[in-house]
């Protein structure tokens, strides 16, 4: 994939959008299509084979499978949403996260080496058309639709003259920013570690092909490469984690009594 | 494909944004995918959370039942070992006391069975006298009658005579009571 980009030739081409949108494997579809499918795939049986057998003390794989239903559960959906109405939303959550983090992880995974992700109309899926209206409609149906707009606009609190103020910001954010920047944080954060990923990559090999004596720096090129790896790998859960996270504080917060 | 702003980069594509036919993808693939978690996967994990909540709640019922059920044996024992020491303590205090009578009846039993010999030894020896006594009686008579009719006999007898027959009568009551007094 990336020797496509990498002209032969001295001059050293860098690796720009084009890398994200490879010509289509077959028909329209493309690489991501196939990535996306597979992940749904990968952790739908995985979660399968794992709760098929579900015993009271777990053994390793049903362990692995426990923690991050867990950690979706208790860590995100009950810190989020709060003890009593958290239950209901445990599979969104554990799904968001899940398919957030599989996706972004086939950033690194060798020969398939793609974040999903950083192909906005993903996330953009997820956030604008799953996140979204599930917390609107949730919120609508907690406190009736006038309840619901005054419970979003206007914090508790606040002074009667800043009110012409907070209830656009506050509504421009409720309604529309926030699926926006959920979908567009997780893609710029992949779309960039890709990119960076791809620079020193093929800067290495740029170097240890092309160059006369800059053959010598080429190892750290790839250095750096390997480096940004490991620091990509903490941001694909990060951007996981921060996803799920937010999704579950925005229909916490839909959802709460009073701020 | 939804591209209506394209920009100059390279293959026409602008990474901002989106293609319909991923985003219709990505919503379908997402539904799925959390249709197979809501549907198989959470219930079972919730499933498993329930039983292993009840399995460590019945866990720790069942151990303060057995330690009520502990208890309880105790304090069962307790009173059981009471009630035997005050048992053993009305025992003991029974024989004593029964001890004690009994030795009391023995002395009385004995204090009247000496009583009993004493009395007759006294009564034997009442009736050994009384029939001395009468024997006597009945001899002295006899004699005093045969002495008299000898002192008549021989009244006119020389006074040796006299005082042989005095000796004689004399010998003859000792010998008479003689055997008597044994």
């Amino acid at each position: 994939m990336t020797d496509v980009v990498l002209a032969s030739g001295d001059k050293f081409v860098a690796p720009g959008v084009a890398d994200f949108f490879l010509p289509p494997i077959f028909g329209s579809v493309t690489k991501p299509m196939v990535l996306l499918v597979l992940s749904i795939l990968i952790i739908g049986a995985f979660f399968i084979a794992a709760t098929r057998n579900l015993k009271l003390v777990p053994g390793k794989f049903q362990f692995a499978a426990e923690s991050l239903y867990d950690f979706s559960r208790n860590g995100i959906a009950r810190e989020q949403i709060g003890a009593k109405d958290f239950k209901p939303f445990i599979p969104l959550v554990l799904t968001i996260f899940t398919f957030i983090l599989v996706n972004n992880l086939f950033g690194l995974i060798p020969i398939v080496q793609f974040p999903t992700m950083s192909h906005i109309g993903f996330p953009l899926a997820v956030s604008l058309l799953v996140v979204y209206p599930v917390y609107h409609f949730v919120g609508f149906k907690r406190h009736g639709f006038v309840g619901y707009l005054k419970h979003q606009t206007i914090p508790p609190g606040a002074p009667w003259f800043v009110l012409p103020l907070l209830i656009p910001i506050e509504f421009f954010q409720k309604f529309i920013l926030n699926p926006l920047t959920l979908a567009i944080r997780v893609f710029a954060a992949m779309f960039a570690g890709h990119l960076l990923l791809l620079v020193f990559t093929l800067a290495g090999e740029f170097l240890l092909l092309n160059g006369g004596l800059t053959v010598i720096v080429a190892p750290v090129s790839f250095a750096f490469a390997i480096a940004l790896t490991f620091l990509e790998a903490l941001i694909m859960c990060l951007q996981a984690y921060i996803f799920a996270l937010l999704s579950a504080s925005y229909i916490g917060m839909a959802l709460a009594e009073e701020h | 494909m939804n591209r209506t702003l394209i920009l100059a980069a390279e293959g026409g594509h602008n990474p901002v944004v989106p293609q319909l036919a991923e985003v219709i993808l990505g919503l379908v693939a997402f539904l799925l995918l959390f249709f197979v978690i809501k549907k198989f996967v959470s219930p079972r994990f919730e499933a498993l959370y329930a039983e292993r909540t009840a399995k460590i709640e019945g866990g720790i019922e069942k151990a303060e039942q057995a330690q009520a059920e502990a208890q309880r044996t105790l304090e069962q024992y307790k009173e059981q070992l009471a009630e035997a020491r005050a048992e053993a303590a009305r025992i003991r205090d029974d024989a004593r006391a029964e001890g004690l009578q009994i030795i009391e009846e023995l002395r009385e039993q004995a204090q009247a069975e000496s009583a009993r010999i004493v009395a007759q030894g006294q009564h034997q020896l009442d009736a050994q006298r009384a029939q001395i006594v009468a024997e006597l009686r009945a001899d002295l008579g006899r004699t005093a009658v045969e002495l008299a009719s000898k002192v008549v006999g021989e009244s006119l007898e020389d006074e040796a005579r006299r005082r042989g027959t005095v000796d004689r009568f004399l010998n003859e009551l000792d010998a008479v009571a003689a055997p008597a007094s044994k």
